[in-house]
């Protein structure tokens, strides 16, 4: 008995990046407007201390987005470390919102609640999948190192996974901050230099060439993952989702190319094609899912 | 140069036949091998790797290629016509420093008087596995077991000295630090 | 400073890479040693390095024999479709006598916890639990009886742990190599390499290390990207990923960390008042020679707390990873 091809869903990741508020607004206006995604995340998950210029247009920026016809799903911070953090993710859980939990920590606080989890817990096998599922988790970004035959086991029997298909991977977090480090400023009086890099700022080696980048605390991959080769591998492999974490580019242009591949009315090779020539921070790979280096180009040979 | 012997030495052993040399080796390494039957085990995926132990200060060249319960040595004038996984090259008595735990490879390798090549992967697992081993002189040369203590002694005094005037780098390595 | 009784004085938790590095750890005074199975259930699976069954047994064994408890790590994330390596290696650490268990991934908790009700479970720091409430989690389902702190965090924040998980006990790092990302949860060497210590248990491996000469300068690369150049009579070092001097903004620095090793000596006195139960020596890579003059030094050190005697902190100096040295994120300035 052969099942009908699931339709993937498309979740449009939280901006990473510390976006002038006036540029976060409009984005949000656009994607309400016209990207073909079905959720959105919103929410800061790198650095507590860029939330609070967003506060007063958040509830108009969900409401435009629900109107829009997306579901809105409230990002959490990735590290929390103080107690007003903590206290923070606790009154966002209190106010009765969908949360995407990053950190176990927010895991404890939901309680048992439903939530989504987003691709920075440590699930990297089915028995841990199937224990944040007890947990309340009803959807989960897996991490973006796992390549293709792990994705196949843990989605074997569940409706809940997802996999970041689109963006600079995030790689890892820090107490430290990079930003403030490669400007010879302290965190504490950082002056939001992360500002200035829409895409992160680029980590290039001693010889020149292209390695990570830097977004505060964060360090991401220099390459943009662009998963169009395998998309007809992971809706078979059980994945329901496909995650699209922003990029400065014309994202909904990116949503429509992919939701157009994971629809089947464009080929794998039109959609690369397409991505190649949008303004992009880094070249395209896919190299985590075949099992190879993160920064393994699309187009190399295994 | 750090711990290197004088040069009149290599050239006058540069007309010696390796042959005899590579039969007191052969000899030394099986003594060793015998005393630590897992030594093989230990380097895993690296056994069967070939090693070329390269003393910079000498006209030869040690090729090992641990394996299950063997390990074979040849010894050669030097690497042009050698096939070989990784290298490791220091002056002689720094080598045998490293074997007898006179000397940490780490601590070698910081100070770059210890130069590795090749396969690091395969380096690090003999590294270890000669960590492991705690090997001394008496094992090495099969000697009984009531003269280990002694002998092992008067071998670090000799060596100690061949090293001070040598201007070998100071020990680092287990023997130096044990109390 | 009050003298202590033998009960509050801080475990010494010391690394145990090989067997013969085990014998040294014990022989030099540790209270409790930690080591892994020779596959990838650790976060040290270096070629050549930990144990085998046969090995593992005879550790604990030795170890006991003179009193000194062996904590057995299976510390890295299960693998899809592999998970059974994991329970094996819980099941035979538990056999073979480990006074404890050092895990991370939550699922293996859960499975060590309803086999083994009575087996003493500790946190890894891979699990990278920073927040009372992190903690609690593990804690309140699973019964974890230790948790081994993240080394981004500053003493307030170490006091405010150690206070809040109890009964739960903290573990902290004092000696040894850092890790600058929220550990477990990093990805630098799997991006670079395609193997990470969350999945494989290395780091930078050297499977993907290679040093070349190049215009009389030691160039060190993994996975084909440098990470350093050491110029001729610097000394060289292992080009840990976040160790390494990259460009920004074309100027070439440290941009994670410098190449300094963490020596939180100073700090012991202090970390026993705030209640740390264990203190942590990294080096499960290191040779003999450093776990014995280590171990020994830090050994001195906790017994001159329990006496309130001075601790010399100058034997140390020498044995750190490129000579020079750090309190890390202990205090504050470092972020």
């Amino acid at each position: 008995m052969s099942k009908a091809p699931a339709r993937l869903g498309l979740t449009l990741g939280p901006v990473l990046f510390n976006w002038p508020v006036g540029r976060w607004v409009d984005f949000y206006a656009r994607i309400a407007d016209e990207a073909p995604v079905d959720r959105v995340c919103l929410g800061e998950v790198v650095c507590s201390k860029r939330q609070p210029f967003r506060d007063e247009v958040i509830l108009d920026t969900v409401d435009r987005l629900e109107r829009g016809g997306k579901e809105v799903v409230y990002s959490t911070l990735a590290l929390p470390t103080t107690k007003r953090e903590v206290r923070a993710i606790k009154e966002m859980i209190e106010a009765g919102y969908l949360i995407e939990a990053n950190d176990i920590a927010t895991v404890q606080l939901l309680n048992g609640r439903h939530h989504v989890i987003g691709p920075f817990l440590n699930i990297y096998n089915e028995a841990t999948l199937a224990l944040h599922l007890k947990l309340g988790a009803t959807r989960v970004c897996l991490p973006p190192e796992l390549p293709l035959e792990s994705i196949r086991l843990i989605a074997a029997g569940n409706d809940a996974v997802e996999v970041l298909a689109f963006g600079r991977a995030p790689l890892a977090l820090s107490a430290r901050c990079y930003h403030a480090r490669a400007h010879g400023v302290a965190k504490d009086a950082c002056q939001f230099v992360c500002e200035r890099d829409a895409d992160g700022l680029d980590v290039l080696t001693l010889d020149g060439k292209p390695f990570l980048a830097v977004n505060g605390t964060q360090t991401l991959g220099y390459v943009v993952t662009a998963i169009t080769r395998e998309i007809a591998d992971l809706r078979e492999a059980g994945v329901v989702s496909l995650r699209l974490s922003p990029q400065s580019c014309d994202m909904v242009k990116v949503a429509t190319i992919f939701r157009d591949l994971a629809d089947g009315h464009t080929t794998q090779e039109e959609a690369t094609e397409a991505l190649s020539v949008i303004a992009l921070p880094g070249p395209l790979s896919d190299g985590y899912l075949r099992g190879l280096p993160g920064a393994n180009l699309l187009d190399e040979v295994d | 140069m750090r711990g290197y012997l004088p040069p009149y030495l290599a050239k006058a052993a540069s007309v010696l036949p390796l042959l005899p040399l590579e039969l007191v080796a052969r000899r030394l390494l099986a003594n060793a091998m015998a005393v630590r039957p897992t030594f093989a085990l230990r380097l895993g995926e690296h056994a069967g790797r070939t090693f070329a132990i390269d003393p910079v200060d000498c006209p030869f060249v040690f090729l090992i290629t641990p394996e299950e319960s063997r390990a074979s040595i040849r010894v050669v004038r030097d690497l042009s016509a050698a096939a070989y996984d990784a290298r490791i090259a220091a002056p002689l008595v720094v080598l045998l420093g490293m074997i007898d735990g006179t000397y940490d490879g780490d601590a070698l390798f910081f100070s770059r008087d210890l130069v590795i090549e090749g396969d690091t992967g395969a380096v690090l697992a003999l590294r270890n596995a000669i960590e492991n081993a705690e090997l001394d002189p008496s094992l090495v040369l099969g000697l009984p077991k009531n003269i280990h203590g002694p002998f092992n002694r008067a071998t670090d005094m000799a060596l100690n000295r061949l090293r001070r005037t040598l201007d070998a780098p100071e020990p680092s390595g287990p023997k130096a630090y044990s109390s | 400073m009050m003298a202590r009784s033998p009960s509050s004085i801080p475990e010494l938790v010391c690394p145990a890479g090989t067997p013969a590095g085990l014998r040294t750890a014990v022989d030099a005074g540790a209270h409790s040693v930690y080591c892994g199975f020779r596959d990838e259930t650790n976060a040290r699976n270096f070629p050549g390095l930990n144990f085998d069954r046969a090995e593992m047994r005879e550790g604990i064994a030795y170890a006991h024999e003179r009193g000194v408890k062996v904590l057995v790590a299976v510390n890295t994330f299960m693998r899809a479709g592999a998970v059974d390596l994991w329970k094996r290696g819980v099941d035979d650490a538990v056999a073979a006598g480990a006074d404890a268990l050092i895990l991370a991934d939550v699922a293996l908790v859960a499975y060590a916890r309803e086999t083994y009700p009575k087996q003493r479970l500790h946190l890894s720091v891979q699990a990278a639990a920073a927040t009372p409430e992190a903690i609690a989690f593990y804690r309140d389902r699973f019964g974890i009886a230790r948790v081994v702190l993240p080394r981004v965090l500053t003493v307030e924040e170490i006091a405010r742990l150690t206070a809040t998980a109890a009964p739960c006990e903290t573990e902290v790092f004092v000696f040894g190599g850092l890790c600058v990302m929220a550990e477990g949860r990093c990805m630098l060497s799997s991006y670079a390499t395609g193997k990470s210590p969350n999945m494989t248990g290395v780091c930078s491996p050297p499977s993907h290390v290679e040093y070349r000469e190049e215009n009389g300068a030691l160039v060190a690369s993994v996975g084909g990207f440098t990470v350093e150049r050491f110029a001729r009579g610097e000394p060289a070092g292992y080009p840990t990923l976040c160790k390494g001097r990259f460009q920004v903004n074309a100027a070439a620095l440290h941009l994670f960390e410098d190449p300094v090793s963490l020596n939180a000596v100073e700090l012991l006195p202090r970390l026993a008042d705030i209640g740390v139960a264990a203190f942590k020596i990294e080096g499960r890579q290191r040779g003999r020679a450093y776990v014995s003059t280590v171990v020994r030094a830090f050994r001195r050190a906790v017994d001159a707390i329990a006496t309130s005697g001075r601790i010399d902190v100058t034997e140390l100096r020498a044995l750190t990873e490129g000579q020079a040295e750090t309190t890390g994120s202990y205090k504050k300035a470092w972020r």
